[in-house]
């Protein structure tokens, strides 16, 4: 065990930090749910990927750095710090760019990944159906194979980024005949395909965060199918590992709130020591965030190793989505009264965009498959618990 | 960065895992209770011939020379078979604090107990009565700002019973005879690292603790039957289950980082821990919160295990004197 950083590694922190501080828009950018702070969240992924920060594991040819998943943990950390603007294409570096790296073919990854990584193409999700949501087996929209063509009917909702994206990825039925996970596939399609009708969702924040994706006779290429046909689950399985697991929710996020929600506390600390258990409930939350990035060095330096990331995703899912919420409400509570307004109402001096966060971190026990879920996956695969 | 453990730290755990699993079962302990002094003299020399008794003693003064971070995979095991015996106080408080205080004390003490032959305990002002003073040979005591060394005729213990039958606990006087070994500042560097070192391996004995509950109670819970089936199929029993195993999952990183700083603290090689708090950014130490550490792993063993966890002969009533 050592952990001091290499002096390679200080000097990818270095070299990152004056990147940002350098190129990071002073003024926050509009919400990435609304078409100009969709637009301006595209170029922001333009810059960076100039910078060839897009998405550093990156092999080089593809845009990236080639790094390793610590050089990764100390981008985020440095990205956060600067507190730079939200991944509007995270569905597509997080989550498909993997799981690419991993099923696509030589072809696919050099058309698709560079147009990702530069924000020209970003990619929204398309998992749940209207019965499928936690069940994610029971999923009923079809996908025929005709020709060298895939037409595709159904409907897919909670699309997260759908209304702005051009490509989204999800499961289909390929086999009629079939039941559950057998006869699945992964398929990738462009929104813009004719007969596709996507209809916004508007969240309770008022901002369409959300799609829902109608598909009217779809056709689809068929060199947009990722892995095998009827092997779409297995597929889906690497891309929720990456979801639950390192990717999608890197420590540095949640190390970035607990330090404004200490900010918060110490702005507001005569209102908020009225109550002893809201610094009991700052200083937990500092603590969770400081543990959740120790264990995930822990793990990465495990996986640099060549070990696997197994049932510890659904641990991962549960703990930040967990931490998120309760450092979310604690700051709820030291803004008292101001709690409930808009940034912009007379009242609401210091209010940042706390109430933003909270709405949102409602939403982590549900995204990435249920907390619920995660709690069975933990006891029966992770403990042997009978099923 | 390399937040590992090595090959031979982690065969080591896994040697000393087989031993204790083997040697210190339930019933062991449950018939140590019936003993007049209630420890194990058989089992503690079994300890010395592994080399534990010895293995953060000095390579000089016979013993093994390691360090909290090579120890605190062992002081997770022994927190898993609720071991009575004091090796963890001894291995990561006792013995540290006799190396600092080091001249002629070191010399004398540290060869015995590496060997197996002696024990030593330690007393600070926060411990309400002191553990195992009864079997001490050494005794390291804090009065008021001083820390004084007296033999076991130099004290006189009075006994307080706990509700856990393996916790032996003694209110200590000390005759004037007693020798003091370090006084002000140098008295309070000493006490400061003991309370470390002291939260250090409270927490990684309620690592090994909670898995063991975890693991008692998920075999409990797949073979006791209501309802015609095993009442871990329920889902509100498996989610009490899953909280547990997330929070213990969290907790075990915090306590490794916290070894790898009292061991660079220690060590000339590695004792750069301000730099290596600066450098790491976001990867600091923290000294886990006893009260946080088998969070939730007791109470919710002892609830699913009903009725029968109450009783001593179940098992897991043979952790309490660690929570």
């Amino acid at each position: 065990m050592d952990l001091v950083f290499t002096e390679q590694q200080n000097a990818f922190r270095e070299e990152i930090r004056s990147w940002l501080a350098a190129n990071v828009p002073a003024a926050p950018l509009q919400s990435f749910d609304t078409a100009e702070g969709f637009k301006q969240h595209r170029e922001w992924e333009a810059t960076l990927n100039k910078g060839r920060w897009g998405m550093v594991t990156w092999p080089e040819a593809l845009g990236g750095r080639g790094c390793d998943l610590i050089e990764w943990l100390i981008f985020e950390e440095e990205y956060y710090r600067a507190r730079a603007p939200l991944r509007v294409n995270q569905n597509g570096i997080f989550l498909l760019g993997p799981t690419l790296m991993e099923y696509g073919t030589e072809e696919q990854k050099a058309r698709i990944l560079p147009k990702m990584a530069n924000g020209e193409e970003v990619w929204a999700q398309g998992w749940s159906e209207p019965n499928a949501g936690s069940d994610m087996a029971a999923i009923r929209s079809t996908a025929k194979l005709e020709g060298d063509k895939y037409v595709i009917n159904g409907q897919k909702t909670w699309s997260t980024r759908a209304v702005w994206a051009d490509w989204c990825f999800g499961m289909f039925r390929t086999d009629p005949a079939s039941e559950r996970h057998r006869g699945l596939t992964f398929i990738l399609v462009p929104l813009n395909s004719p007969g596709i009708t996507v209809r916004p969702i508007p969240q309770l924040d008022g901002l369409p965060g959300f799609a829902e994706i109608f598909f009217d006779n779809v056709e689809v290429a068929v060199e947009n199918r990722l892995g095998d046909e009827g092997a779409g689950w297995n597929v889906a399985m690497a891309t929720a590992g990456f979801e639950r697991g390192l990717m999608l929710r890197s420590p540095a996020r949640f190390q970035e709130t607990a330090r404004r929600l200490v900010e918060l506390y110490t702005a507001n600390r005569e209102s908020a020591d009225r109550d002893p258990a809201v610094k009991d409930a700052v200083i937990r939350a500092y603590l969770d965030a400081e543990s959740y990035c120790l264990t995930t060095y822990q793990t990465a330096c495990r996986l640099n190793k060549g070990g696997k990331i197994g049932a510890e995703s659904s641990t991962n899912k549960i703990f930040w989505s967990e931490l998120d919420q309760n450092m979310h409400a604690t700051a709820m509570s030291i803004l008292g009264a101001r709690a409930e307004l808009l940034p912009h109402a007379p009242a609401a001096q210091g209010v940042g965009n706390w109430l933003d966060g909270w709405l949102f971190s409602q939403s982590g026990p549900i995204y990435a498959g249920t907390n619920e879920v995660q709690r069975n996956i933990i006891a029966e695969r992770m403990l042997g618990m009978p099923r | 960065m390399d937040f590992t453990f090595t090959e031979d730290q982690l065969l080591f755990q896994e040697s000393v895992r087989d031993f204790l699993v083997n040697e210190v079962t339930p019933e062991r302990i449950r018939a140590s209770w019936e003993t007049d002094g209630g420890r194990d003299p058989a089992l503690w020399r079994q300890l010395a011939e592994l080399g534990l008794t010895g293995i953060t003693v000095p390579e000089a003064h016979g013993g093994l020379g390691m360090s909290a971070l090579d120890f605190v995979l062992l002081a997770q095991e022994c927190g898993y078979v609720a071991l009575p015996e004091p090796l963890v106080h001894s291995a990561l408080v006792a013995v540290p604090m006799l190396s600092a205080i080091g001249g002629e004390l070191a010399a004398q003490w540290l060869p015995k107990i590496a060997a197996g032959e002696a024990k030593v305990v330690v007393g600070l002002a926060q411990n309400l009565v002191v553990e195992d003073a009864h079997i001490a040979d050494l005794l390291i005591l804090q009065q008021g700002e001083t820390l004084v060394a007296a033999t076991a005729d130099q004290v006189v213990l009075e006994h307080n019973e706990s509700i856990d039958p393996s916790r032996k606990l003694f209110t200590v006087a000390v005759r004037p005879v007693a020798t003091t070994v370090a006084t002000g500042a140098e008295a309070a560097t000493l006490i400061a690292d003991a309370l470390n070192h002291g939260a250090l391996g409270c927490a990684a004995q309620a690592l090994g603790l909670a898995q063991r509950m975890i693991d008692l109670t998920v075999k409990y819970t797949s073979e006791r039957q209501q309802f015609g089936k095993p009442i871990g199929s329920f889902q509100a029993v498996k989610h009490h289950m899953a909280n547990v195993a997330v929070r213990l999952e969290y907790a075990k990183a915090p306590t490794h980082r916290a070894a790898y700083a009292i061991a660079a603290a220690s060590q000339p090689r590695l004792s750069r821990p301000r730099r290596i708090a600066r450098q790491a950014g976001g990867v600091r130490g923290r000294e886990p919160r006893r009260e946080e550490l088998p969070p939730g792993a007791r109470r919710d063993g002892l609830h699913l295990g009903g009725g029968p966890a109450y009783l001593h002969e179940k098992g897991l009533g043979a952790g309490e004197h660690l929570g």
